[in-house]
């Protein structure tokens, strides 16, 4: 069984006057120990509420409702109460977010805002937090650990912030990490020294992480298994290699075909997908992703996509998939 | 919320909205914001005037009884037979007396600088009374509404209405009511002006910390399972301290102001041997015709001393909105 099973995990937020809004719509995916999985999507399509829902972050309140099950090795975090959640919160399951310098506070030190976790898990106090705080900071490449645990976030780099925060997020060494767009906000030498580390982390400890992104990129240099999202469900799930080399969906491959590429010849445009994520068909009425598609056939509409499963694993949600290997170059000839 | 205009209610919302203003700046600069608003204070002239005048006013307080000439209980000009009130004889300047006597034959010099220590001290202590119950209805509403859940909601929702309630009352009527109920001394005047400045407080530091409490840290922060009560008190409060203080500085102006006033009403200190402002202003009030200048002398004190903090509660209020600054 899978470190992390998400069940056909689904998140509304209704708004008294308002439309209700089905953020997520039906997501299943699994995490073993160890592997890094990819979240990918534009804008809107789900994923940092996907997060959020396994975290247990979104308000409990009225107007939210959480359905499906997200499975942490043998429990359901959906149904466990705010205390016991508390609980696994940052000692089994840890999450980096997007901004470094909004996550952390402006007033407090660095030092007392990781040793605060320290505390809270580990019943560390004193010296001895102080120092494993050190360490921290040292193993996650921050030189002169000890001199920044005195200083306001202010004083650090825009990296150096990211680092202590997934600092933080190791210090109880989880079994699942989620990075939600933690290199979005720096700039890209930065960004390739933040995966690293990530990378680095994960092979030392073996926790698994998943990666929520848009970043094509950042998904190819990192992770092992991809699943792509399109208005709050997954239309496609596939290894690294597959799913660059042979993606299915038509929403994969117009992904694929925004993405600049060096060996692209001078004066080509990248293929940008029309239309924008409004322009969504609701799930029930058939393939969300319809209304854009240049794909497009009449069993599309009527009712939703089943998924497919090819026999590599490979799995898609279409019915009019695109077959045989892709290179993103071709993915555009066919589009004119 | 409903839509009714009570005073009360529109001076809430007044109230909310410098909150949520003065905390909009915060996800940037922590201690720099300071050192900055610091360095902005310097350079804005209503600001160093404002400092100084309150420098002069605390040394006066502080060091004044033991420099003034003569002692403030010592009839001096009676007893020189220069001061007949009864036939409204009460001189004015002189060399030996700078400011004259007041109807009781006493220096008002004298008087006029030791007033100035009961006058601080009502002033502060009557704005840290209502800071710290303001601040502790509003910490525990706004925790609560912020990130208490449902119950949270509840508990703000009450208290809110009860800070309304006391909002909705003018202020110098409120004061005079707890005044005449808890019977005249100084502790009754602190407590009094303090509860007037509570609401205001409560209804900042409850405002400014709702607004933080959806702010990104907070987010990370429960991300690693910090407590609740560990959030509030060591990331959300000291963030949402910024209008607080200013406000501080504000009050200080009103408290004395709103001192004087009970004290003129005679809702003070009974011990006429301390001088006081409120009083010394409500002494000259029949001599208006004959000697005016005997209720200038604590109203331009008053007025000065009031002016000195609120130059500077405006100038730090400016300092730290973001929406002034360059």
């Amino acid at each position: 069984m899978a470190l992390l099973d998400v069940e056909d995990l689904s998140v509304t937020f209704a708004r008294r006057g308002q439309r209700t809004v089905r953020a997520v719509d039906g997501v299943s995916f699994s995490v073993d120990a160890g592997e890094v999985v990819g979240l990918v999507g534009e804008s809107g399509c789900g994923k940092s509420v996907t997060s959020l829902a396994i975290m247990g972050l979104l308000p409990r309140q009225k107007g939210v409702h959480i359905g499906g099950k997200a499975s942490f090795d043998g429990t359901d975090l959906l149904q466990l109460d705010a205390r016991s959640m508390r609980d696994v919160r940052g000692r089994d399951v840890a999450m980096i977010f997007q901004d470094p310098l909004s996550s952390l506070n402006p007033v407090v030190p660095l030092g007392i805002q990781v040793t605060e976790v320290l505390q809270r898990h580990r019943g560390m106090k004193g010296e001895a937090a102080a120092k494993e705080a050190a360490a921290l900071l040292d193993r996650v490449g921050i030189p002169d650990p000890r001199r920044r645990l005195k200083e306001f976030p202010h004083q650090l780099s825009g990296g150096m912030r990211q680092r202590a925060l997934i600092a933080m997020a190791v210090a109880c060494r989880p079994r699942l990490l989620i990075a939600d767009e933690p290199t979005t906000a720096l700039d890209v030498t930065i960004q390739a020294q933040i995966l690293e580390l990530l990378k680095e982390l994960v092979r030392e400890s073996g926790t698994a992480l998943v990666m929520i992104t848009h970043d094509l990129g950042v998904v190819a240099g990192m992770c092992d298994t991809i699943n792509v999202l399109y208005a709050g469900r997954v239309i496609e799930t596939a290894r690294r290699r597959p799913l660059f080399a042979e993606p299915h969906h038509p929403y994969t491959v117009g992904l694929l075909g925004s993405v600049p590429r060096l060996d692209a010849g001078r004066g080509e445009r990248l293929t940008p997908i029309p239309g924008s994520v409004r322009d969504v068909l609701p799930w029930p009425d058939g393939c969300a992703f319809a209304p854009r598609c240049h794909r497009r056939v009449d069993a599309c509409v009527g009712e939703p996509p089943e998924l497919v499963l090819t026999h590599t694993g490979h799995s898609y949600r279409c019915v009019n998939p695109v077959t045989g290997p892709v290179a993103p170059a071709r993915a555009q000839e066919e589009q004119a | 919320m409903s839509g009714v205009a009570t005073p009360g209610r529109k001076k809430a919302e007044k109230i909310d909205r410098l909150a949520e203003l003065s905390a909009a700046h915060d996800d940037e600069r922590g201690v720099s914001l300071w050192q900055e608003a610091f360095r902005r204070l310097r350079r804005n002239p209503a600001a160093i005037t404002g400092a100084a005048i309150l420098m002069l006013f605390v040394l006066v307080a502080v060091f004044g009884p033991f420099l003034v000439p003569y002692a403030t209980t010592d009839t001096i000009g009676v007893r020189e037979g220069l001061v007949k009130s009864g036939q409204g004889i009460i001189p004015g300047s002189s060399a030996d007396h700078w400011l004259g006597f007041d109807h009781q034959g006493r220096d008002e010099f004298s008087r006029l600088v030791v007033g100035a220590r009961q006058t601080l001290l009502v002033g502060v202590v009557s704005t840290l009374v209502g800071l710290a119950v303001g601040a502790l209805i509003g910490g525990i509403a706004g925790a609560a509404a912020g990130i208490g859940g449902r119950w949270g909601r509840w508990i703000d929702t009450t208290l809110m209405r009860i800070v309304d309630m006391l909002l909705a009352l003018p202020s110098l009527l409120l004061a005079v009511s707890i005044a005449a109920l808890l019977g005249a001394s100084l502790v009754t005047v602190m407590i009094a002006v303090g509860m007037i400045s509570v609401p205001v407080f409560a209804r900042l530091l409850r405002g400014s910390m709702i607004a933080q409490a959806g702010s990104d840290y907070v987010l990370a922060a429960t991300a690693l399972g910090v407590r609740k009560s560990k959030i509030a008190l060591t990331h959300i409060v000291p963030n949402s301290l910024a209008p607080v203080i200013v406000q501080a500085t504000l009050t200080l102006a009103t408290a004395i102001i709103e001192a004087a006033a009970l004290s003129f009403l005679g809702l003070g200190n009974p011990d006429s041997a301390v001088p006081e402002w409120g009083v010394m202003l409500a002494d000259a009030q029949p001599y208006l015709g004959t000697r005016p200048a005997l209720a200038i002398y604590p109203a331009v004190a008053i007025i000065i001393t009031a002016l000195g903090f609120t130059l500077l509660g405006e100038a730090m209020r400016e300092a730290l909105d973001p929406k002034l600054r360059k």
